[in-house]
């Protein structure tokens, strides 16, 4: 246990010590704003029964963060110490392939949801500035951040395993990318073939990322979603624990 | 030549007839390793014992880091076992990785962290933990000599006290067992000389075995040989026997100022002197190059020689083989007997 932590704040201290760490979340913050900014500017036109946090998530800001931040963070995980051969030192020292897979991911984790705290800034700010306590429903606003962290996860262990079956950071990050953004279309896919028979429709229906996170922002946290997440983080997990030790397969 | 039997087929056995594995740090048996259908090692067998410092010589792509990397218990072999102080590498990599401190060729380093705090990660990811990992961070800070650099960044370091971040890593957690890959390649002459140094500083409390394509390096640092080409061993000895086994104390070289017939009637009648070579020299003198038998040390003789004859002598030397010409013996003749 003590060996794992190390290895998780030798993940952190590669993220917070180096300066692309802080590009990182500069640049995402600047998208923050930037949607901060949209919602604001909704909001002074007209009233609205929409839920403030919907607001945010349609926008396409949010996916923007999503789907260009996880493989930007992740991309390094495995592919920079391939390229720079640390890989060799960290896996002959005595540490398995699971607790250094697990690390990655937890150090990524947390990156992650720390590029996101100043969205509770964001959500603060309006209630305070609209002085309306319905504005923004507790619930909602777990609903979101829980939402995030779920996304997150499949994200984050997305982008870990991509990098983690090469040596170049570029190709981890286009790698991880693609795919991701290929699951977030299915979203827009599952509306279109909704009138053809069969099962095909109703299991986009059930993979598609929007209709999940709809149901967060609203405060809803449906057990069926969280099973989703979190088997597909799995499943990615799994796949990345196998590509590292492939090392020995060959 | 005298090779040894084993070594046209790889297998070359030590010969100290001990036994138990008690006593050895490493044993490998007939360990392959293959590439898609390159052999990178082929049927390696050979065991260091405790305390030995043992030198792995061979061309770049002789199977070295190979070996290395599966001692390390990093990949392992397509067949055959090693053992690294009794743990099987492939069934017990934790075991066999606690006692090893391994650098990779090349020293890969966190560049982006401090000297001290990069070795106590390390040391923690070893299982050094709390003021025990402090505590053995300052001693291999001051035996590699990193006390001035060590609240320094690794990246802004320079080669030669980086690559003594690496070894000091491979010394922190103790371990019995130190597998150098390369550890002077790329250091100039001052760092290589310290470096070297603290490797024979090591010896007697750890086992070491460091691979190099350097051949003095070998004679300077190490007790044992392991002559490695092609995925082969062609050779295991100490730098000395190695010596003997190609020629008996090497040639005898002495130019002496005397008519040239006379001379070679000298050599020819004389029957210790297997071979020799003339070349006339600047004013009277002829060069003789002579190859004694073996275990004979011709130097007296030449010198009585032209003593007797009142012959003028200026030079008088045995020109031992270096390991450099063994290697390229033993490389060559492998290579030939391929080819036959």
């Amino acid at each position: 246990m003590r060996i794992f932590l190390t290895l998780v704040r030798r993940e952190l201290g590669g993220y917070f010590g180096t300066l692309s760490g802080y590009v990182v979340i500069a640049s995402v913050q600047m998208l923050l704003g930037l949607s901060f900014y949209s919602l604001v500017s909704v909001l002074t036109q007209e009233g609205s029964d929409t839920p403030l946090a919907e607001f945010f998530y349609e926008t396409l800001y949010f996916w923007l963060i999503l789907l260009i931040a996880t493989p930007v963070i992740t991309m390094r995980t495995f592919a920079l110490e391939k390229y720079s051969g640390t890989y060799e030192t960290l896996m002959t020292a005595p540490v398995g392939d699971v607790p250094v897979v697990l690390a990655k991911f937890l150090g990524a984790m947390v990156f992650y949801l720390v590029m996101w705290t100043p969205l509770l800034g964001c959500l603060w700010l309006i209630k305070q500035l609209t002085g309306d306590p319905t504005a923004l429903e507790p619930g909602a606003a777990i609903g979101t951040v829980l939402g995030i962290l779920l996304l997150g996860c499949v994200y984050i262990s997305l982008g870990c395993f991509a990098s983690s079956i090469t040596h170049s950071q570029i190709i981890a990050a286009m790698t991880s990318f693609a795919v991701g953004v290929g699951l977030y279309l299915l979203s827009f896919l599952a509306p279109s073939v909704s009138t053809l028979p069969g099962w095909f429709p109703k299991v986009l229906r059930q993979m598609s990322m929007m209709e999940h996170m709809r149901d967060f922002v609203r405060g809803i946290v449906d057990t069926r979603h969280v099973v989703f997440y979190l088997s597909i983080t799995l499943f990615f997990l799994f796949l990345n624990c196998k590509a590292v030790e492939s090392r020995r397969w060959k | 030549m005298n090779l040894p039997d084993g070594g046209r087929d790889g297998l070359v056995e030590d010969e100290r007839g001990v036994e138990s594995s008690d006593s050895w740090m490493i044993e490998v048996q007939d360990l392959t390793k293959r590439y898609s259908r390159h052999k990178a090692i082929d049927g390696l067998c050979f065991k260091v014992g405790r305390g030995e410092i043992v030198g792995f010589l061979g061309p770049n792509g002789a199977g070295k880091s190979t070996t290395m990397r599966i001692l390390s218990s990093f990949m392992p072999a397509t067949s055959g076992t090693a053992r690294v102080a009794g743990f099987d590498v492939f069934h017990e990599p934790d075991e066999v990785r606690r006692r090893i401190g391994y650098m990779p060729e090349n020293n890969p380093l966190h560049t982006d962290m401090r000297v001290r705090e990069y070795l106590k990660f390390r040391a923690r990811l070893k299982g050094v933990m709390g003021a025990r990992a402090r505590d053995r961070v300052d001693v291999v800070l001051s035996q590699c000599g990193l006390e001035e650099v060590s609240g320094k960044l690794i990246g802004q370091l320079s080669k030669g006290y980086r690559q003594r971040v690496g070894l000091a890593d491979a010394l922190v957690h103790e371990p019995d067992l130190i597998i150098l890959d390369e550890p002077t390649i790329g250091l100039d002459p001052n760092q290589i000389r310290s470096v070297r140094q603290l490797i024979k500083d090591l010896s007697g409390k750890h086992t070491v075995l460091l691979s190099t394509h350097i051949l003095p390096e070998v004679e300077m640092t190490c007790g044992r040989v392991l002559i490695l080409n092609q995925g082969k061993i062609l050779a295991s000895d100490t730098t000395q026997n190695l010596q003997r086994m190609v020629s008996g104390g090497g040639h005898v070289v002495a130019e002496i100022a005397a008519p040239e017939p006379e001379l070679r009637a000298c050599w020819e009648g004389s029957p210790e002197v297997l071979e020799f070579n003339l070349s006339p020299m600047d004013g009277d003198y002829i060069r003789c190059a002579l190859t004694p038998q073996d275990g004979v040390d011709l130097r007296p003789m030449v010198f009585d020689l032209a003593v007797r004859h009142k012959w003028k002598l200026r030079d008088l030397g045995r020109n031992r083989h270096s390991l450099e010409d063994i290697f390229v013996h033993l490389t060559h003749a492998s290579r030939e007997e391929e080819e036959g």
